[in-house]
C-alpha cells in the first residue's frame, strides 16, 4: 500500500508541489505581513550561486550539508544588500537589485561552464523538473522514496515546529517589532531565521520548481489568504489551503495541456489571486464597485431632495423639480437621474404630483437635516435660477 | 592584437557589438530615472511579465520574427504593470509582494507559454529559450533597425520631456502642486523602463534584466550629483558593459551573454562604490582618518597647553607618559611625529631624565589656544 502509493509518479510529483506549496505558504505568510516579500526573490535567484558552489566542492545536490550550505547564499544576499544600503550609497531596493543579479549570473555562468549537461541544466535552474523527481529515490525502511519528498518532507516538518512553537513570536514581531524589541524577543533574530528558513526550503525546492516559480509558491497564497482575511490564524490556513489546491488543479492541467507542470501549478496561484481580488468579500474589486455604487445612489438621493427643497414652493418649480432638470441642470446622466428618483421614490422621500417631483414628509426632514432648519428660509428666496 | 582585428573585421561580430552597446545605452539611460525614483525592483517585475508576451508574440507570428515578439513582451509588460498598479491602489497589499505577485505569476503562465510551444513549434522554437538569459550572438543586423528606432524614440522622449521627468524624480509632490501631469508623466516614465526591457532581452534574458538597469545607474550615481552627467554616464556605463560582454560571449562557446555583462557590470558599480570621488568607500575611509588625525592631533595639542597653563611655563616639557596620562589613552607616536614636522610641537630634553619630552612651538600655542578657545598661558617661561 505504502511502497505503491511512494510508487506512483503522479503521486509524487503531486505530493512534492504540495510540500514545496505549504513550506512555502507557511513562511510566505510572514514574509508578506512583514514587507519582505521581494528578499524571498532576491534569496531564490541566489541560491541557484550556492548550489553550484556545493556542487562543485562535493558533487552532489542533496544532503543537510549540501542544502544548508547552499541556503547559506541566500542569507549572505540578504546581508550583503542590507550592508549595501546601510552604506547610503544605493537604495535598498536598488541594493537588492544588485546584488542578486550578480550571485544569479556567477551562478548561471559557473553552471555553463563546469556543469554543462551533467547533473544541473541551465533551464532547469528557472523552471525545475518536478516530472522527473522520481527518477531519484532514496530507500526508507524497504520503501523507495524520491529523494526530493524526503528533503521536502523535512523542510515542512522543520517550518511547521517553526512557526507553531514561535507563533506567538512571530506574530508580535510581524505586527509590532518595536513592542517586541522592548519586551525582549529579538525581532532581528527572528527575521533571520524567518530568511534562512525560506532560504532552506528554496534549495530544497529548487529541483522541483526551480529558482522563479517557488516565488510564487512563497508570495501569492499568502497575499491571496490576506485578502480574504484579517485573522492572522485564518491566513496561514487559508494560505496552506489554496496553495495545495493550486497544486492539485495546476497538475490536473497540465496533464490535460501537456505543459510544465510546475508552471501550472504556479499560475494557478495566480488564478486564486486574481478571484480573490475580484470577488473578495467587502474588499475585492466586485464589492469596492458595488459599495461605490450604492454609496453614489445614497448620495444622489440626498442631492436630488435638497434640490426640490430648494425649488420647492418658488415661482422656478415647475421648471425645477423635474427629471429634465436634473439631466439639464445637475448634469446627470438620464439612467443616473432616474436611478436616483426611483430610490428616493422608494424609500419614501419624494411622490410625483401633478407631473412635478415634490417632497414627502420624510424628503423633506432629510432635507432640513442637510441644511439646517435655520437655512430654510434664506434658501426659499434665493433658489429662483 | 590582431586576433582582436580579425574578430571586429567580421561582420557578424561588429553587428553584436553595434547591438550589445546600443541596448546598453538604452536601458542605461533610461535606469538612471527608475533608480532615482526608487523603482528598482519594478523593472525586476515588468522583465520576468515580458516572457508570456515574447511566447504570445512567438505563437502569434508563428515564427521567430523579433518585431512581433518584442511587441508581444511590450504589451504583457505594460499588463503587469497596470496589475502591479491595480493591487496596489485598490488592496492593502504591500508594494513588494505586489511586485512579487505580479512578477512570479506572469514568470509562470510564461513558463507554461513556453513548455506548449516548445511541444508544438517545432525547430523554430528552439530559440525562444534564448530569451532567458539573452544570445547575443542571435542579433541579426535587420534587428538593429528595430532597436535603433526603439532607442530614438526613448531618446526623443527623454529629451522633450527632460525638466518634467528631472521635476517627477526628485520632487513628485512638488511638480503635482506645479500643475504637472504626475500620473502621465509617471505612465511615460514606466513605459519606457518597459521599452528598454524590451530592447534589452535579446542582450541579458528577461532574468537579469534589471541588472542592466540597476547597475550603470548605481555606478553613475556614485560619480556625479547632476542629473545630465548621471544618465549620460549611465548609458556610457550600459553601452560598455553590454558591448564588453557581448565581446567575451561571442568568442567564448556557451557562455550565455547574459551572465557576462551582468557580471561586467556588476563589476563597474564596485569599482565606482570604491573609488568614485568624494562618495566611494575609499574616499569615505580616507575622509574619516582624517577627521580622526586632526581630533587626535587636536587632544594633544590643547592636553600640552593645559600642561603649560597648570605649570605658569609656556615651554613646559610634558613627557610621554604624561600626555598618556591626560590623554587616559596611548600616545599616538604616529600624530606627535605629525604634530613635529608641522612644527607645532618641539622635542626638548629635561635632564637628569632621558625620556623623550615635548613642548609647545608658538605656533603650537597659538594652534592650541584656537581649538580650546582658551588663552596661552603667562609668558614668564618665554616660548621656545
Amino acid at each position: 500500500m505504502i511502497a505503491s502509493f511512494f510508487g506512483s509518479i503522479p503521486a509524487m510529483i503531486l505530493l512534492t508541489g504540495i510540500l514545496v506549496g505549504v513550506s512555502g505558504a507557511l513562511l510566505g505568510s510572514f514574509l508578506v505581513l512583514r514587507g519582505n516579500a521581494m528578499l524571498t526573490d532576491a534569496i531564490s535567484h541566489s541560491i541557484v550561486f550556492g548550489i553550484i558552489v556545493v556542487w562543485l566542492l562535493t558533487r552532489q545536490v542533496s544532503g543537510p550539508v549540501q542544502v544548508l550550505g547552499a541556503a547559506l547564499t541566500g542569507v549572505l544576499t540578504v546581508v550583503l544588500s542590507e550592508l549595501l544600503a546601510r552604506s547610503r550609497l544605493v537604495k535598498m531596493d536598488a541594493a537588492i537589485g544588485l546584488v542578486f543579479p550578480a550571485l544569479f549570473a556567477a551562478g548561471v555562468l559557473l553552471i555553463s561552464i563546469y556543469a554543462r549537461d551533467v547533473h544541473i541544466h541551465v533551464e532547469t535552474v528557472l523552471l525545475g523538473e518536478i516530472g522527473f523527481v522520481w527518477l531519484n529515490t532514496l530507500t526508507l525502511w524497504g520503501v523507495p522514496v524520491p529523494v526530493a519528498v524526503v528533503t521536502l518532507g523535512a523542510v515542512l516538518v522543520v517550518n511547521l515546529a517553526f512557526v507553531l512553537v514561535l507563533w506567538k513570536e512571530l506574530k508580535l514581531t510581524t505586527f509590532d517589532p518595536g513592542l517586541a524589541a522592548a519586551l525582549g524577543f529579538l525581532p532581528g533574530v527572528l527575521h533571520y531565521a524567518v530568511l534562512s528558513l525560506t532560504s532552506v526550503t528554496a534549495v530544497a525546492a529548487f529541483d522541483a520548481v526551480g529558482a522563479i516559480l517557488f516565488i510564487a509558491f512563497v508570495i501569492v497564497p499568502p497575499s491571496t489568504a490576506y485578502l480574504l482575511t484579517r485573522r492572522l490564524w485564518l491566513m496561514v490556513v487559508l494560505a496552506v489551503a489554496l496553495a495545495v489546491a493550486a497544486c492539485v488543479v495546476g497538475y490536473a492541467l497540465a496533464m490535460r495541456w501537456n505543459v510544465s507542470i510546475a508552471g501550472m501549478m504556479a499560475s494557478m496561484t495566480g488564478v486564486w489571486f486574481a478571484l480573490a481580488l475580484l470577488f473578495a468579500p467587502g474588499h475585492g474589486l466586485v464589492a469596492q464597485a458595488f459599495s461605490w455604487r450604492s454609496k453614489r445612489l445614497d448620495h444622489d438621493c440626498r442631492a436630488l431632495v435638497a434640490h426640490l427643497f430648494t425649488h420647492q414652493n418658488t415661482p422656478a418649480m415647475a421648471e425645477e423639480n423635474t427629471l429634465r432638470a436634473l439631466v439639464d441642470h445637475l448634469r446627470w446622466a438620464e439612467p443616473r437621474a432616474r436611478a436616483a428618483i426611483l430610490r428616493a421614490h422608494d424609500r419614501d422621500l419624494i411622490e410625483r404630483r401633478a407631473g412635478l417631483l415634490t417632497l414627502r414628509p420624510k424628503g423633506t426632514a432629510e432635507a432640513e437635516a442637510i441644511f439646517g432648519k435655520t437655512a430654510r428660509v434664506g434658501h426659499k428666496t434665493a433658489g429662483t435660477q | 592584437m590582431s586576433g582582436l582585428a580579425d574578430l571586429l573585421s567580421s561582420g557578424i561580430v561588429q553587428t553584436v557589438l553595434i547591438g550589445a552597446a546600443m541596448l546598453g545605452a538604452i536601458s542605461g539611460m533610461l535606469g538612471a530615472f527608475a533608480v532615482l525614483r526608487r523603482q528598482s525592483l519594478l523593472g525586476d517585475a515588468l522583465s520576468h511579465a515580458a516572457l508570456p508576451g515574447v511566447c504570445l508574440g512567438f505563437i502569434l507570428a508563428g515564427t521567430r520574427d523579433l518585431g512581433s515578439i518584442l511587441l508581444g513582451a511590450f504589451v504583457t509588460g505594460a499588463l503587469a504593470a497596470l496589475a502591479m498598479m491595480l493591487i496596489v491602489r485598490r488592496t492593502t497589499l504591500k508594494t513588494d509582494a505586489a511586485l512579487g505577485i505580479v512578477l512570479s505569476v506572469f514568470f509562470a503562465v510564461g513558463v507554461v507559454l513556453l513548455s506548449w510551444v516548445q511541444g508544438h513549434g517545432g525547430a523554430a522554437s528552439a530559440g525562444l529559450a534564448s530569451f532567458l538569459f539573452g544570445q547575443a550572438a542571435a542579433i541579426l543586423r535587420s534587428d538593429l533597425w528595430i532597436m535603433g528606432g526603439i532607442g530614438l524614440v526613448a531618446l526623443a522622449l527623454v529629451l522633450a520631456l527632460w525638466k518634467e521627468f528631472k521635476l517627477v524624480s526628485f520632487d513628485a509632490d512638488f511638480a503635482r502642486a506645479q500643475g504637472f501631469p504626475v500620473t502621465l508623466l509617471e505612465v511615460a516614465l514606466t513605459v519606457m523602463v518597459a521599452l528598454a526591457i524590451v530592447v534589452g532581452l535579446q542582450l541579458v534574458g528577461v532574468v537579469l534584466m534589471v541588472a542592466l538597469l540597476i547597475a550603470p545607474a548605481a555606478a553613475a550615481r556614485q560619480w556625479t550629483t547632476t542629473l545630465g552627467p548621471m544618465v549620460a554616464l549611465s548609458a556610457a556605463f550600459g553601452a560598455a558593459s553590454g558591448a564588453a560582454g557581448a565581446l567575451v560571449s561571442a568568442t567564448t562557446r556557451g557562455l550565455a551573454t547574459g551572465p557576462v555583462v551582468v557580471l561586467i557590470a556588476t563589476g563597474v558599480v564596485v569599482i565606482s562604490l570604491f573609488v568614485a570621488p568624494q562618495r566611494g568607500l575609499l574616499w569615505q575611509a580616507l575622509a574619516a582618518r582624517r577627521a580622526r588625525a586632526r581630533i587626535s592631533d587636536g587632544r594633544v595639542l590643547t592636553t600640552l597647553q593645559g600642561l603649560a597653563n597648570a605649570h605658569r611655563d609656556a615651554s613646559y616639557p610634558a613627557e610621554r607618559g604624561m600626555l598618556e596620562t591626560a590623554l587616559g589613552a596611548r600616545a599616538p607616536s604616529a600624530r606627535i611625529a605629525a604634530l613635529e614636522r608641522r612644527g607645532l610641537i618641539h622635542p626638548v630634553t629635561h635632564p637628569p631624565e632621558t625620556t623623550p619630552h615635548w613642548e609647545l612651538t608658538t605656533a603650537g600655542h597659538a594652534e592650541a589656544a584656537a581649538l580650546s578657545g582658551k588663552p596661552a598661558g603667562p609668558k614668564d617661561g618665554g616660548a621656545a
